[in-house]
């Protein structure tokens, strides 16, 4: 989960990313962070994040994320 | 038939009637025999392209679907004895097989889209550099007649057959059904692109005869309508002197021209999406949303997420990501990040899938270089305006402005001007003409013309500019406040003297103010060329 939200916190330094539950609704991310969060994700964990996981619901918070890398992690 | 036109209103309420009295569960039958009785006014033999792309998608979509039912079955009976290895490969050896048809189906109807697209296109530039080398050449044109639609409705069902693949939605089983998706006649001209997941419920649901939603259907069409004859089609006759005589109009009529189609191709646009959703509505079909006050946005990234918005999510998602997140691209970027170091090689997924989708928006909406150019300029801006994020961070953290009502107009202002240049390129439909012109706004200083009888020159007289300003105005008043409320609910609370009333008021100035008759041309809506 730390490595998480280090990542996301390059991203946007200015957010609670431990609070905030509404990256995408509330547009605080947008695909272009979502493409470096990818390949920063893919890199840090070694994990494959196909293009069908690109959903709001698995990048609305750093909870969310996390939890897909699990997910991700475990069925490889 | 076009939505303007008495055969279009007299095929609707034909229709609203039989939907309403015939047995509800064979409603969803009677849309699809109306919209194909709709789509051969267009021509009879445009039907063989919309027929070709559904039952080669309804094949591939079968042939995938089965494909997965099929492993999860023999998954589910070999539960124990199968290692996870065995199981990991099993289902790789499933995955490529469901991606060849997946395959398949794109480059058919991809190819039929882009032969009958682009091939001249192609055919003239490859000329075009012959020419040059000084190389004789005859190679002839195609000519084809591009069908109504196609690029929507081939939009529409690639989605269909992805979400498939991806396994976000089953399979249709009933290809009448996957045929209604793909041809439900108030979205096949000018959209929105929808989803089968969204559409499926209302589209083959039962319904029952609802006043108050087809009463929302109803206002949201003579809205459309208002829009569309009142400010899109008398704008139009401007726009057409300015741009059709690039000699004779230079300077600051090119700056009147951009902002009179500015304001033309919003009327056209979202009008024709206004009709279509409220067609839908009568129906009790929900389509999806196109627009979100767009020219209220502030940077053209925003724009861009509230103009043309099923499009542009179409891009986002079957594009974009696509191509920013394969392994190859992170791949690529690792090795850039290696030689060129972290900043330049996280951009490289970002840069090349950002430079592939705006190329093809620019040809998705018309084979020709200056939709191409507009593209790539749009792709520009947006990256440009990305790289700038840190010194407007610095900016806004030095100056305490962002909040301010001033700024956040001038933000808007700026956005509006900047699409609308850029835009000037779908005008001239030329890209040494358009940059040409905007030359000329600095060459050639006639702002004294335009008061002194300029602005009546343009085939518009004092009574058209105050019906504009007048319908512009309302358009806009109508926009701000429906971000804090629904005008259709606040009509709905009222008596039903209020309601006929406000629904007659629109009905005459649509038929008085509409612009009709010679010099008027609401034969065709503008996104129902691309």
């Amino acid at each position: 989960m730390e490595q998480v939200l280090e990542i996301l916190q390059g991203l946007h330094p200015e957010i609670d990313f431990e609070t905030c539950n509404t990256l995408i609704d509330d547009k605080i991310i947008d695909s272009f962070d979502i493409v470096t969060l990818i390949s920063d994700l893919s890199e840090e964990f070694d994990v494959t994040i196909p293009v069908e996981e690109i959903i709001p619901e698995n990048f609305n918070s750093a909870k969310a994320i996390y939890a897909l890398i699990e997910r991700l992690l475990e069925d490889e | 038939m076009l939505f303007t036109t008495y055969e279009f209103i007299l095929f609707v309420l034909v229709l609203f009637v039989l939907f309403y009295i015939i047995p509800k569960r064979f409603q969803w039958m009677l849309l699809l025999l109306a919209s194909y009785v709709f789509y051969s006014f267009a021509g009879l033999g445009y039907l063989a392209y919309i027929l070709a792309t559904t039952l080669t998608t309804y094949f591939a979509s079968q042939r995938i679907g089965l494909l997965r039912d099929n492993q999860e079955e023999y998954l589910k009976v070999n539960k124990e004895a199968l290692s996870r290895e065995e199981r990991k490969a099993y289902k790789a050896r499933i995955k490529k097989r469901q991606k060849m048809w997946l395959v398949l189906c794109m480059v058919f109807n991809f190819g039929i889209l882009a032969v009958l697209k682009y091939s001249d296109f192609v055919i003239l530039n490859i000329k075009s550099v012959f020419d040059l080398l000084k190389i004789e050449n005859n190679m002839p044109l195609f000519g084809f007649v591009l069908p109504l639609g196609i690029s929507f409705y081939t939009f529409q069902t690639m989605s269909y057959i992805i979400d498939v693949y991806r396994d976000k939605n089953p399979y249709e089983k009933n290809v009448f059904k996957l045929a209604l998706f793909i041809s439900f006649f108030p979205q096949l001209i000018q959209g929105p692109i929808n989803r089968f997941d969204d559409l499926k419920e209302t589209l083959f649901g039962e319904k029952s005869f609802d006043s108050k939603a087809i009463s929302f259907g109803l206002q949201r069409i003579l809205w459309g309508f208002f829009k569309k004859l009142v400010v899109a089609d008398r704008l139009l006759v401007a726009v057409n002197t300015i741009i059709r005589n690039p000699e004779g109009y230079q300077g600051v009529y090119v700056l009147v021209g951009m902002f009179f189609y500015a304001i033309q191709l919003y009327a056209d646009f979202t009008g024709g999406i206004d009709i279509a959703i409220g067609v839908a509505e009568l129906f009790g079909v929900r389509l999806r949303e196109n627009f979100e006050r767009p020219y209220f946005s502030k940077s053209i990234t925003e724009y861009w997420r509230r103009w043309h918005i099923t499009l542009g999510a179409w891009f986002r998602e079957y594009m974009f990501f696509p191509i920013s997140v394969s392994k190859s691209m992170l791949n690529l970027s690792k090795k850039c990040r290696k030689l060129f170091g972290d900043a330049i090689g996280k951009r490289i997924p970002v840069y090349i899938a950002s430079i592939v989708v705006w190329f093809t928006t620019g040809v998705w909406h018309g084979a020709a270089w200056n939709f191409i150019v507009w593209g790539l300029l749009n792709c520009l801006v947006i990256l440009v305006s990305q790289e700038c994020i840190p010194l407007y961070n610095r900016f806004h953290n030095r100056f305490n402005v962002q909040n301010t009502f001033w700024y956040r107009l001038f933000q808007v202002a700026r956005t509006f001007w900047l699409m609308s240049f850029l835009r000037t390129l779908d005008c001239y439909r030329n890209v040494s003409t358009t940059f040409r012109m905007y030359g000329t706004v600095f060459t050639k200083w006639n702002w004294n013309e335009l008061f002194n009888g300029g602005l009546l020159g343009l085939g518009l007289n004092i009574s058209d500019y105050i019906v504009l300003i007048l319908a512009v105005f309302i358009i806009l008043y109508v926009s701000l406040k429906s971000r804090s409320f629904s005008f259709r609910e606040q009509l709905a609370t009222k008596p039903l003297t209020v309601r006929y009333l406000s629904y007659f008021i629109l009905i005459i100035s649509i038929l008085i103010f509409g612009a009709y008759g010679v010099g008027y041309d609401s034969s065709q809506f503008i996104y129902s060329q691309f």
